[in-house]
């Protein structure tokens, strides 16, 4: 300071005047030239030299020099000079016009075909590839929610040795002499491990390797596997086959726990199939019956549905099958219930009219006996070659899975294992507790993973490579029926992945092939002359002419093995029931925010597992929603929160499988409770001797839906198809034109001089499986918003699937309803903003402008349906990472904090397309606008045009018997409207069709928040 | 007439203690203001008062910073606290308006020593309410998209939306209370910068008295202005709260959709605004022996509007609840049922504990002549007007029309912070006020001492009092 001071300029007059003409100054000092100023810049100058320093001096003054040498190379950079395209990139369209390409996603080894939006480059939306069998144009969650996962930050990126960051060639080397070694004992100590294999290229490379190593052995392992299904198979044909069902001519469906329309690989096409035969207009219903120990979404859209525990499902078969002259007398009642009976008899006697015409379908779930009953059943209706097809296994080496895990894990615990190479799957986080997986896999000197996150299995192996998501890399995969698709990738690896191809090739000595030349070579010569035109057609349809698998001629051997004596069961005792999670499967998409978020579609929950107990037995054991339970079965401990689901057998608790994870990014770890724990080898699927103890203490459960009775109120209209054909009344109102029901307005009609677009929703195909609403989260850019705002009731789903109960709490009816925005012609919303900020336009949308909303949250209050959605926070935030910012779609306004947002019946589409048809001069046509929901709807349910041209199905469908529009009453006019669900209940049995379900426990809200 | 009974005694009908002079009443009230010492107990309050104030811009800070999420609106509750306090505040900024102007044109004397502050208290509240709409917006920095002001690209406000209307009503009635007050307040204004003895406080109060010499052309003029400004916020004490009422009753949630809200709202405004009116005299005439000028006979007064606006709210209650139930519609069936006996039902009986059953007790003059008793009452409907608020804006919301977007609400700590903190921001006001200002209109009240009766032919004019100022 004083320093300074001294320093203050003197100005010297005559230096002023000595100016001349323009003399720039930085300072007064300069301007004063004082010879202190001078002094001051000369010992600036010389400061170092001058002032001498000491050895510690010098020291520091070289090792800063050291470390500032690296500086120098931050020198500016020469100009390099950007030109645009001289030659335009084939099929690129300037002016954002995006690219689709056909491509597969496998879960549990089996294909499901897919169209992928790119944008410059970028994969940003997914659809279903309508030639590909599994798909037909559909697509579900888990491919939907499948591009979140490609952009998700968590994803692992680096390859590591003992959590070191290695190149890919130290592992190269590592693996060469891992081979090396084992090659001395012919591979003896190497293991690989996979999940489900369908993928040719794949099975070839490792049956190489297999070959290569022959004391080596290939494991494939999946926490839900088929192998009931196959050694069901065996019990009843006494071969491998795989069984493949077409509900086109199926007028009677039995379902012995087969959750057909939600999970498996034809579940799409399942779904497309049973619904084509739920609308009463298009010919005769199909009816279902279904028998299961949960509440599964197949059983929600059940005519009839029968709760039963899991160990009496397979009895309840056996009587079916006894009714109709298969295995032998019914069993003898142990005591089960008149319902029961008269179901049984009811199914046995409708499956028998429609002989032929009609199928059994088992779930995988259950034990191979169920599966050789259901096979029997079938072959006894002459079912096969009508609904059923047998044909050639497409999964490689079916052999038993668990078998396989088990003598695995003996192995490595005897310390017969010296190398095992993970390929994908969670084993440590999903092997039955008893096997102690983790353990045995301790006991193996070299253990490598690969995998996309760095999860539960990663930790305990000291290779960890990260995986390619399959948009990033070259594969190929089966389909349910056989047909191959090559999978190809739309975008670079975003870190440093790898694909199983190439580590397979790796450790066979051929570190150079990239995924691309190991599936090209193994197509070449297998795909016809022409292969490179064969190549590239395979590619744009995204699926390989013929390959789908040859049919196979069995006959039913086995009949039906005989009942095992029921083990001594005490009245009351509990049985805990798993399965795989409608949102995150088996744990494998765990870390998937979209898919932690979304609603189970039944009890409504988000982010969190919950054990499920049905009303009574929560009453019995006194357990309330949200009270923390402690579970135990077969020696092992679980803690878990409850909650309550009607319709849930009793004495049956359910818990999904997917959560509690421990590692495996920061969306999946800490939620939920992971069942593994309590899972045995020996009870895969349902444990007996299940005690329930509380804890007294509660975990907050997010969910979305607290309320699902409809309090007499007219949304869902239902009726059965009997009274449907009467045209007479029923529950909720009557059937009617929508037009009929509006009271009188005073505003002037909107003019309809152009495009009126309008949305038909058709309750009776919609099978509530929320498809739609992962859909339109990934077309619109809504932001995840996590568990805590969930429950606070922020989630930002523009539309929603509202789930109702009707009937008996024991056995409810479901009720689905996808509620988009209603686009009200006379939209109470528009009213009510006090800055113009949510405006009609001329076609009928109910437009939301971002830009002009200040947030008084008055439309949402003073709309009747609740769709509108508020940025309570700057939610999009989570666009700000690198790699999320690249999921986001370019067509869509990414919102920000204090902003309404709402549905837009995808407006980008809309825009797009008539941008399109004015190109071209003509109107848009009919069925040119999907948006998005509608078009990734396995059923068909949700139907979109232009409500002023009258052939357009959206008019046909508005103006049908079934019409009717939500709230109408009201005179909000909405243009989005309902088609009324018909049920097709066998008259034999007393189960109505009823939207009325009566005030329960249930209908306490009140903890929510 | 035998002797009058002592001004403590509820018999006494005397709006001012007999034996003030012209200099008494001038003495004691601008007293207050020009003391040297201020008393201890000012302090503690302004510095309490105070306090909770910066808490409140902590909380509106906190809010600016992360967004309208910390507090507890969701989807379907998009309004909560917000809405409900500005309601409150709003309904309480009526008493002033309505002593100062409605009964100024009724000749209601006894006014006169309780409409300055009334009035002050009208202001502090409105400038309360006024934050709330302009906090609970998603986007607060974007509120002057609601007023009608030229811009490049020729938009508008939706002028359909009662918020747009809000605006005017809200802002006009803000605007004229201040006018009101200050024009019946410079006469004071003057007194005060001619006896303040330090010269910055008579700099301070000359500038603030506009030059007011007291001639008789001041008086005739302000005599004008105050008549004209009367007659103009006359239609204010209607108008202000109906157009609030319009927020919920343009819109068709069920338990909003009603026709009845605008004269349920203005008599609940009424109401609670005299209940704040008595919930701050009680104490000041007590602390600084005001019971001469605020006299019993005010207190019983006020306490008879409150009964009677009490039982006009409590008329609103009943036929809101009847209408629900004989419309025949599901869901404003549903809906009053719904605030009987749904999650949010302990709301609903307090209130009407609050709000019919506690006035009751003002049916007897003992209840209505014992200051503290009265207080207590006071204090008991401003909580049970603030209850009435959250029942009308919360439970309609909660549940709706369909059952699968119910949800609950409940404030979090920065609703609370924010609502406790306007109630300190608006006492600190208060305790400014009375330090600063004569609560008590001076001249006026020396209208009603005996001197100023008239004795000759001369009309009873306030300008009569000219060369004593």
């Amino acid at each position: 300071m004083s320093d300074e001071r001294k320093l203050l300029p003197t100005l010297d007059p005559s230096r002023l005047e000595s100016l001349r003409g323009i003399e720039y100054w930085r300072s007064l000092e300069e301007l004063a030239r004082t010879p202190e100023f001078e002094a001051m810049l000369r010992r600036d100058e010389n400061a170092v030299a001058a002032e001498g320093f000491d050895r510690r001096d010098l020291l520091k003054f070289a090792g800063v020099s050291l470390a500032l040498a690296g500086l120098s190379g931050c020198t500016r950079q020469p100009t390099e000079k950007i030109v645009p395209y001289v030659r335009q990139p084939e099929e690129v369209v300037p002016g954002g016009k995006p690219l689709f390409f056909a491509t597969a996603m496998t879960v549990s080894g089996y294909a499901t075909g897919l169209l992928v939006e790119s944008h410059s480059g970028r994969p940003t939306k997914i659809e279903g590839n309508p030639l590909h069998p599994a798909s037909r144009g559909a697509a579900d969650l888990f491919a939907q929610a499948s591009l979140y996962t490609l952009y998700d930050p968590d994803r692992s990126q680096t390859l590591e040795h003992l959590d070191e960051i290695r190149p890919w060639a130290a592992f190269l080397r590592a693996a060469r002499q891992a081979a090396d070694q084992e090659k001395k004992n012919g591979g003896a100590g190497l293991r690989i491990l996979t999940e489900t294999v369908s993928s040719p290229t794949l099975a070839s490379q490792l049956r190489g390797l297999m070959q290569a190593f022959p004391g080596a052995r290939w494991i494939q392992w999946e926490p839900a596997s088929a192998d009931n299904v196959r050694e069901g198979a065996r019990l009843a044909f006494g071969q491998d086959v795989d069984v493949v069902a077409d509900l086109d001519g199926a007028d009677v469906i039995l379902s012995l726990g087969a959750d057909f329309l939600a999970c498996g690989p034809a579940h799409l096409a399942l779904t497309r199939q049973f619904a084509r035969r739920r609308r009463p207009e298009t010919g005769a219903m199909n009816r279902l019956y279904v028998v299961e120990s949960v509440s599964s979404v197949t059983g929600a859209n059940a005519d009839h549905r029968l709760p039963v525990p899991a160990h009496a499902l397979e009895e309840i078969a056996r009587r079916i099958a006894s009714s109709l002259g298969v295995g032998g007398a019914a069993p003898q009642g142990s005591g089960s219930a008149a319902t029961a009976d008269a179901f049984a008899a009811a199914a046995a006697a409708d499956l028998k009219a429609h002989a032929g015409k009609s199928v059994v379908l088992v779930g995988p779930e259950q034990p191979p006996a169920v599966h050789a009953i259901g096979y029997a059943l079938n072959h006894a209706l002459g079912n096969f070659g009508r609904t059923l097809r047998t044909i050639e296994p497409v999964a490689e080496r079916a052999s038993n899975q668990l078998a396989a895990l088990t003598e695995l894990c003996a192995d490595m615990a005897a310390g017969r294992v010296s190398t095992i190479v993970i390929l994908g799957g969670n084993p440590v986080y999903s092997a039955p507790a008893d096997l102690e997986f983790g353990k045995a896999l301790a006991r193996v000197p070299s253990r490598v993973h690969l995998s996309l996150y760095k999860d539960e299995t990663s930790a305990a192996c000291q290779w960890h490579i990260p995986e390619t998501h399959y948009l990033e890399a070259w594969s190929d995969a089966r389909a349910y029926d056989g047909t191959v698709s090559i999978v190809q990738p739309l975008i670079a690896p975003l870190y440093d992945g790898r694909s199983a191809h190439e580590v397979v090739a790796a450790l066979s000595g051929l570190p150079e092939s990239s995924a691309y030349d190991v599936v090209r070579g193994y197509w070449r010569g297998r795909m016809g002359r022409d292969f490179e035109s064969a190549w590239r057609s395979a590619l744009h349809d995204g699926v390989v002419p013929d390959t789908a698998s040859p049919e196979k001629a069995v006959s039913v051997v086995g009949g039906i093995p005989p009942a095992a004596p029921a083990p001594a069961r005490e009245a009351g005792a509990l049985e805990l029931v798993f399965r795989t999670d409608p949102k995150v499967y088996d744990g494998r998409f765990a870390n998937n925010g979209w898919l932690q978020e979304l609603p189970d579609p039944i009890t409504r929950t988000a982010w969190d597992n919950a054990v499920l107990f049905s009303l009574e037995t929560a009453q019995t054991l006194g357990i309330e929603k949200q009270d923390v339970v402690a579970l135990s079965a077969g020696g092992r401990t679980l803690e878990a929160a409850a909650w309550v689901e009607p319709g849930l057998p009793a004495g049956v608790a359910v818990l999904r499988l997917g959560y509690g994870r421990r590692l495996g990014g920061k969306v999946a770890a800490g939620v939920g409770f992971d069942a593994y724990r309590l899972r045995r080898s020996d009870a895969l699927w349902a444990a007996e001797g299940l005690t329930v103890r509380k804890t007294g203490r509660t975990h907050p459960i997010a969910c979305t839906q607290m309320h699902q009775n409809m309090e007499g109120r007219d949304i869902v209209r239902a009726s059965s198809l009997e009274e449907y054909a009467k045209g007479g009344a029923k529950e909720g109102g009557e059937h009617g034109d929508v037009a009929e029901e509006q009271p009188p307005s005073l505003y002037a009609p909107h003019p309809s001089d152009t495009y009126a677009w309008a949305m038909a929703i058709d309750l009776s195909a919609c099978v509530g499986c929320n498809a739609c609403v992962v859909a339109c989260q990934a077309e619109n850019n809504i932001p995840v918003v996590g568990k805590d705002q969930v429950r606070r009731g922020r989630e930002m789903h523009w539309l929603r699937i509202d789930h109702y109960y009707g009937g008996a709490p024991a056995n409810p009816r479901h009720f689905f309803q996808p509620v988009p925005c209603m686009h009200c012609e006379d939209a109470p919303c528009e009213l009510v903003c006090p800055v113009g900020a949510t405006v009609h336009s001329a076609e009928g949308l109910n437009d939301m402008v971002y830009n002009r909303c200040v947030g008084t949250r008055y439309c949402s209050n003073n709309c009747p349906y609740k769709v509108r959605r508020f940025n309570f926070y700057h939610f999009s935030t989570q666009f700000r990472a690198p790699s999320m910012r690249m999921l986001a779609n370019p067509d869509v306004t990414v919102r920000w904090r204090g902003v309404m947002e709402k549905c837009t019946y995808c407006v980008q589409r809309i825009n797009g397309a008539k941008i399109d048809s004015e190109l071209a001069g003509r109107k848009v046509r009919d069925g040119e606008i999907t948006p998005a929901c509608a078009q990734t709807c396995p059923a068909e349910a949700i139907v979109f045009g232009d409500l002023a041209d009258e052939g357009s199905r959206v008019s046909k469908l508005r103006a049908s018997k079934r019409g009717y529009a939500l709230l109408a009453e009201l005179g909000t006019r909405p243009r989005t409207s309902y088609l009324g669900a018909v049920r097709n209940p066998n008259p034999a049995l007393p189960d109505p069709v009823t939207t009325a379900f009566p005030r329960t426990a249930l209908d306490d809200e009140t903890g929510q928040k | 007439m035998s002797a009058t009974p002592p001004i403590d005694d509820p018999r006494s009908s005397e709006i001012l203690e007999p034996g003030h002079t012209f200099a008494s009443v001038t003495d004691k009230i601008s007293s207050i203001v020009l003391a040297k010492r201020t008393p201890r107990f000012w302090w503690i309050g302004f510095l309490l008062s105070f306090a909770v104030t910066l808490w409140l811009f902590a909380a509106i800070g906190v809010l600016l910073l992360k967004g309208i999420g910390v507090w507890g609106v969701d989807i379907p509750v998009g309004w909560g606290f917000a809405i409900v306090n500005f309601v409150w505040w709003i309904g309480i900024g009526h008493a002033g308006t309505l002593i100062s102007a409605i009964l100024l044109l009724l000749h209601q004397e006894w006014r006169t020593s309780i409409n300055r502050f009334a009035e002050a208290m009208t202001l502090f509240a409105v400038a309360q309410a006024g934050l709330f709409p302009l906090l609970h917006l998603g986007r607060p920095w974007l509120a002057y998209w609601l007023l009608p002001y030229p811009n490049t690209m020729a938009l508008w406000p939706q002028f359909r939306s009662p918020l747009v209307w809000d605006v005017f009503a809200v802002s006009t009635y803000a605007t004229v209370s201040l006018l009101f007050w200050y024009v019946g307040l410079i006469p004071d204004l003057a007194t005060l910068r001619d006896r303040a003895k330090r010269k910055f406080f008579q700099i301070l109060y000359g500038m603030g008295a506009l030059g007011w010499r007291g001639s008789a052309a001041h008086w005739h003029r302000y005599e004008v202005a105050y008549l004209l400004l009367a007659g103009l916020a006359t239609p204010l004490v209607v108008s202000v709260h109906t157009v609030v009422s319009f927020d919920f009753t343009i819109g068709i949630i069920p338990g909003w959709h009603a026709t009845i809200f605008p004269p349920y709202f203005v008599a609940g405004a009424i109401f609670d605004g005299f209940a704040m009116v008595l919930t701050l005299a009680i104490p000041l005439r007590k602390i600084y022996g005001l019971e001469g000028f605020i006299t019993l006979r005010h207190l019983q007064n006020m306490a008879k509007i409150m009964l009677a606006t009490g039982l006009i709210v409590g008329y609103g209650y009943m036929i809101e609840a009847f209408t629900g139930w004989y419309s025949g519609n599901v869901f404003e069936q549903y809906s009053v049922w719904n605030r009987l006996t749904g999650p949010y039902r302990h709301y609903y009986w307090a209130l009407m504990a609050c709000n019919i059953v506690t006035p009751q007790l003002l049916w007897f003059k003992r209840a209505r002549s014992t200051p503290w008793f009265l207080w207590c009452i006071a204090m008991v409907v401003n909580a049970g007007m603030w209850l009435e608020r959250f029942v009308i804006v919360v439970t309609s919301l909660h549940r709706d029309f369909l059952p699968s977007s119910w949800g609950m609400y409940a404030g979090t700590v920065w609703d609370w912070s924010t609502f406790i903190g306007t109630i300190g921001f608006f006492l600190a006001l208060v305790f400014l006020f009375i330090r600063f200002l004569p609560m008590i209109s001076i001249f006026e009240m020396r209208t009603l001492v005996p001197e100023a009766e008239v004795h000759g032919e001369a009309p009873p004019s306030p300008g009569r009092l000219e060369g004593e100022v």
